[in-house]
């Protein structure tokens, strides 16, 4: 009798666990989901994207459906997979689509300014601080499949919380 | 009554089931077909040589790989394609990143860039490729395919080294 009584526990203590591990693993999934398909909250730093973002380092929020449907063009600031180094994301704007002539100039390179045709499927991404930006001056356009998402909300620091304008 | 409880039972079941699968399909491993004869004979051989049909294989990708992008030569990867964002492709690794790499048909050798490679299908003579676009982005690749699950009698690994007379290997 003893016995049984302790199957019986032991199970009902196992079904607990069972429970508790299925709705976390939900939640993971559900985070998962949220995190690549909605929105996501990525932290900046760093003096490429100077005035419109801190240098000390910003949270904002990006969405993911505009790219995945196509619907981000010029002057949208964009969160995309590094071109050099793919653990990495990079925030910038766009400043050309396909087919567009970019002209531009590298202030750490001399005062020639160059014109490039954005090709097919690519897009031309800038740092708002031109001084200090690594972006596709130096890389070139980058295709549009890195674009990860598109920044839309600032949520730290407080003062300047609310929506990004492009 | 009974009939609501259903349905809401059965909605909650199906939310669930989906959230698993893009989960898992996004995370770990997924199940996609190949199209065309690009990558032929590793998949989608000739079924018959006179009217020139592709059966399609479906084939295993894992994700796995995607943490640290640490690649190998010879392995077959699923990746976005530059010019359209919404193609995917599916090709072999010739050339890492940092790597040189002779082109056998022109004779010219390039230096792959940081942060990219060179992918090329194992049938040359229909292919789009690196020799029409170029090096592909890390970044763009979406997984690596590890085996055939369909049809039923080409069930098999994929080899790491690719067939004969590939252009650089």
């Amino acid at each position: 009798m003893k016995f049984v009584n302790y199957i019986a526990q032991w199970r009902s203590a196992a079904k607990e666990a069972l429970d508790h591990t299925a709705i976390t693993l939900k939640f993971l999934c559900w985070l998962h989901v949220t995190n690549n398909y909605l929105c996501s909250p990525t932290h900046v730093y760093g003096p490429s994207m100077l005035p419109t973002l801190n240098l000390a380092g910003d949270v904002i929020l990006a969405e993911h459906l505009s790219p995945r449907i196509g619907k981000v063009g010029h002057g949208d600031l964009v969160v995309v997979r590094s071109p050099l180094n793919p653990n990495r994301n990079l925030t910038k704007r766009i400043v050309g689509m396909e087919g567009d002539t970019v002209t531009f100039f590298d202030p750490l390179r001399g005062d020639a300014t160059q014109t490039v045709v954005v090709p097919k499927g690519h897009v031309w991404i800038q740092g708002d601080n031109i001084y200090a930006s690594h972006d596709s001056r130096h890389f070139g356009p980058i295709p549009y499949g890195l674009i990860q998402g598109k920044v839309f909300f600032r949520v730290w620091p407080l003062d300047v919380f609310g929506r990004v304008d492009q | 009554m009974g009939t609501r409880n259903f349905l809401w039972n059965f909605t909650k079941k199906f939310v669930t089931f989906g959230l698993i699968t893009v989960t898992v399909s996004d995370r770990y491993v997924t199940v996609v077909p190949v199209r065309g004869g690009s990558m032929s004979p590793t998949f989608n051989p000739k079924t018959s040589p006179s009217t020139g049909t592709f059966s399609d294989d479906y084939v295993l990708v894992e994700k796995f790989c995607l943490n640290k992008y640490k690649f190998s030569h010879g392995d077959v990867v699923v990746f976005r394609s530059p010019l359209n964002h919404k193609e995917t492709h599916i090709k072999r690794i010739v050339a890492l990143p940092g790597e040189w790499f002779g082109n056998r048909q022109n004779n010219d050798v390039l230096k792959i860039p940081e942060g990219h490679c060179w992918v090329e299908g194992d049938n040359a003579a229909s292919s789009m490729d690196s020799k029409s676009f170029g090096p592909v982005v890390l970044g763009l690749i979406r997984g690596r395919v590890t085996h055939v699950v369909w049809p039923p009698h080409r069930i098999g690994a994929v080899k790491s080294t690719p067939p004969e007379g590939l252009s650089s290997l």
